[in-house]
């Protein structure tokens, strides 16, 4: 059985639905992110988790207990705040020992757990200090071992690192998952950063609206997005429209130009229009007999470090597509303005469902993603 | 001090700066110093002169004397009495009304009525204050009485007198707890919503929170405008002098008493009951600061 069961939880605000049917069942140690754009019920859901808010329908139950009507100071929940939230009038130690304070621990419990903590995350000689002394991603750090102290049956984290610089993320969200690994909590991450949830979690749910769009592991979410939304949050997607010319063949045409997909297409129509996703990075430079060709004018060259990133514009002015290659001295990049043919196999034509067509035919490029 | 006093200069250099920036600094000081000097020193100077001489003008210790008379130490106390009790329950309720309005989930449209209110009545005091008072609670004010209509005796069978010590504490209360409000509401603001949710998430009942985390956060503030109020109320003399017509037993309306001398007549007497309330509210404000440093450790 699931150690953290989220069972048709809704959450109104007013008038607003801020959560609609949230299902989730994530295993003990499992390190679960919620991904998805601003306002779209993260945090919403995360605190129904700890408690702050109540479900306005459905069940939160940990490790077979219904906690749902839980006051939060009854949960054993960790929580770790996006702005830290430290106690400003305590030290580190204190702070870290909180929760075990309340728990009415005996002093030398505490230093000790106090001490244990404050090695796990490598601030061992800080703390007598105040959180004002300490750098941002230090007080997050010291945020975590709070949270860590009271040995919580599950860990929450709200966005933990937004107000961070970019290395210190990076950097502090390795630690955050070493610690998770070693520990075996079971965490829930929210973020609205692609980048984190795949390379943290075990498993992303990406939300949208207040709605589960898809609940995969970031190999499934990143390679077989399930819905259109999915598929233009995570990566930076190319999403066109098609005609289908022959469903059975799998067969399309995208801005006049022939390709084929590897299945057949599902629910299309001859001369229906459908939307298919192209992952940049699939997308070769020049023609190839063998695989799908396309071909545009150069639109615009992106520099982006170790890739280089293509945008083409078809000529029938029916949309833009991008490919990445690989960056290297001897790239011969081309010119704006040049016409160039790319090429990609059948495999890499991802349909979108059906219902996600019309609202994706959208002239809703990617760089909205 | 550097350059500025060497006979050779290096051509161009930036010699004068440093003295000139001193000269400056100082110069802004000036409308300041003499102010204080006009309005604190010299006054003060004034006041440990006169105490220390009698009405002939010759060196005496009797002034001070006579301020440990069982009378005049009666005053004091009744003074100190005064601003304690306003200052304490004027702090309380001030506090507990500013975070009901700030942090209770009510209507904003209260908290900006609020804050007006105690904006004017913080400033309301004096005469029209004690006269307000005597007009609705006094011994034929309105709500007197009404309450009378209504067969509560108020002036007879309580005992209650708005011309009392009780009295004047509640005249004063009029002014204390808006001006706490208003000193306080700021503080509460600094109060982070994520600060709460964190203890609660630790375990915390809400009277852990208050006790170990919003209190000793909001200490320095509560200190500070506890401090205030007591001055406000030790040093307040007019509101009492036209409550109870001169005839209460504090400090201020003592010194008036000696000064303007209808039945008594020692000014000089005067300045030690005024050098009195210095040193009282001198040993105050150390305790204050002493206090006030501790409940700050963490901020330093
Ligand atoms: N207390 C509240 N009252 C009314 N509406 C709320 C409340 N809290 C959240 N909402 C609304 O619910 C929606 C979801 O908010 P939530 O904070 O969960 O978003 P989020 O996914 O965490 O976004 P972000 O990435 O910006 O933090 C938003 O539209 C928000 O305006
Ligand atoms: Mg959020």
């Amino acid at each position: 059985m699931a150690f953290l069961e989220l069972t048709g939880v809704q959450k109104r605000f007013g008038e607003f639905a801020a959560v609609h049917n949230f299902d989730l069942a994530a295993d003990a140690g499992e390190f679960v992110s919620f991904l998805g754009p601003s306002g779209c019920g993260k945090t919403t859901t995360l605190r129904m988790i700890a408690g702050f808010e109540r479900p306005t329908a459905g069940k939160i139950v940990v490790n077979g207990a219904d906690i749902t009507d839980k006051a939060p100071n009854q949960r054993n929940v960790g929580m770790v705040f996006q702005s830290y939230a430290l106690f400003p009038n305590m030290t580190v130690a204190d702070n870290v020992g909180f929760g075990l304070k309340i728990r009415k621990r005996s002093k030398d419990q505490i230093k000790k757990r106090v001490g244990e903590l404050l090695e796990l995350i490598h601030l061992p000689d800080k703390a007598s200090r105040y959180p004002w002394q300490l750098s941002g991603g230090q007080q997050q750090r010291v945020a975590l071992a709070r949270a860590l102290a009271i040995e919580p049956q599950v860990l929450l984290l709200d966005e933990p690192l937004s107000a961070l610089d970019a290395k210190i993320r990076v950097s502090l969200r390795n630690e955050i998952r070493a610690i998770q690994r070693q520990l075996g909590i079971t965490t829930v991450y929210v973020t609205h950063d692609q980048e984190e949830a795949l390379s943290l979690s075990d498993r992303i749910v990406v939300m949208s609206e207040g709605r589960v769009e898809q609940i995969g592991t970031p190999f499934e979410i990143y390679n077989f997005p399930s819905t259109g939304f999915v598929a233009r949050f995570v990566g930076t997607l190319n999403v066109l429209s098609a005609k289908v010319i022959d469903p059975g063949a799998g067969t399309l045409e995208v801005a006049g130009q022939p390709i084929r997909a590897a299945k057949p297409i599902s629910g299309g129509h001859a001369g229906g229009m459908i939307t298919v996703a192209l992952r940049p990075e699939i997308i070769q430079l020049g023609s190839r007999a063998d695989l799908n060709n396309l071909s545009g004018i150069v639109d615009d060259v992106t520099f982006l470090g170790s890739i280089v990133r293509v945008r083409i514009k078809f000529t029938d002015g029916s949309g833009v597509i991008s490919f990445d290659t690989f960056n290297n001295p001897h790239l011969a990049v081309p010119d704006r303005g040049t016409a160039i043919t790319v090429s990609f196999p059948t495999e890499a034509c991802l349909v979108l469902d059906q219902a996600e067509a019309a609202a994706a035919a959208a002239p809703e490029d990617l760089d909205a993603a | 001090m550097t350059n500025a006093a060497l006979p050779i200069k290096a051509p161009g250099a930036p010699v004068a700066r440093p003295v000139r920036r001193f000269g400056l600094a100082w110069l802004g000081m000036v409308p300041f110093l003499l102010f204080a000097f006009l309005f604190l020193v010299a006054p003060t100077v004034f006041l440990v002169g006169g105490s220390l001489q009698n009405a002939k003008g010759t060196f005496t210790l009797e002034n001070f004397a006579n301020l440990f008379t069982p009378q005049i130490m009666q005053t004091y106390e009744n003074s100190l009495e005064i601003s304690i009790v306003t200052a304490v329950i004027g702090g309380i309720f001030g506090l507990l009304l500013a975070y009901a309005v700030i942090s209770g989930g009510l209507p904003g449209i209260l908290r900006s009525a609020l804050m007006t209110f105690s904006g004017v009545a913080s400033n309301f005091a004096g005469v029209p204050l004690a006269f307000a008072f005597i007009y609705t609670i006094g011994r034929a004010g309105l709500f007197t009485v009404f309450l009378k209509s209504v067969g509560i005796d108020l002036y007879n069978s309580n005992g209650f007198s708005i011309y009392s010590k009780i009295g004047l504490e509640v005249v004063y209360l009029y002014f204390q707890f808006p001006l706490m409000v208003l000193i306080i509401a700021p503080a509460i603001d600094g109060l982070k919503k994520d600060w709460r949710e964190a203890a609660e998430n630790m375990g915390a009942s809400s009277f852990q929170y208050w006790r170990r985390i919003a209190l000793p956060i909001l200490m320095p503030s509560l200190l500070g405008t506890m401090i205030l109020l007591f001055g406000n109320a030790f040093g307040a003399q007019a509101t009492a002098y036209a409550l109870t017509g001169g005839f209460i037993d504090i400090v201020t309306i003592a010194i008036s008493r000696q000064m303007r001398g209808d039945v008594l007549f020692n000014p000089n007497q005067g300045y030690a009951l005024a050098m009195g309330m210095v040193i009282i509210m001198a040993i105050s404000i150390a305790g204050y600061s002493l206090l006030q440093r501790r409940s700050e450790r963490w901020l330093k």
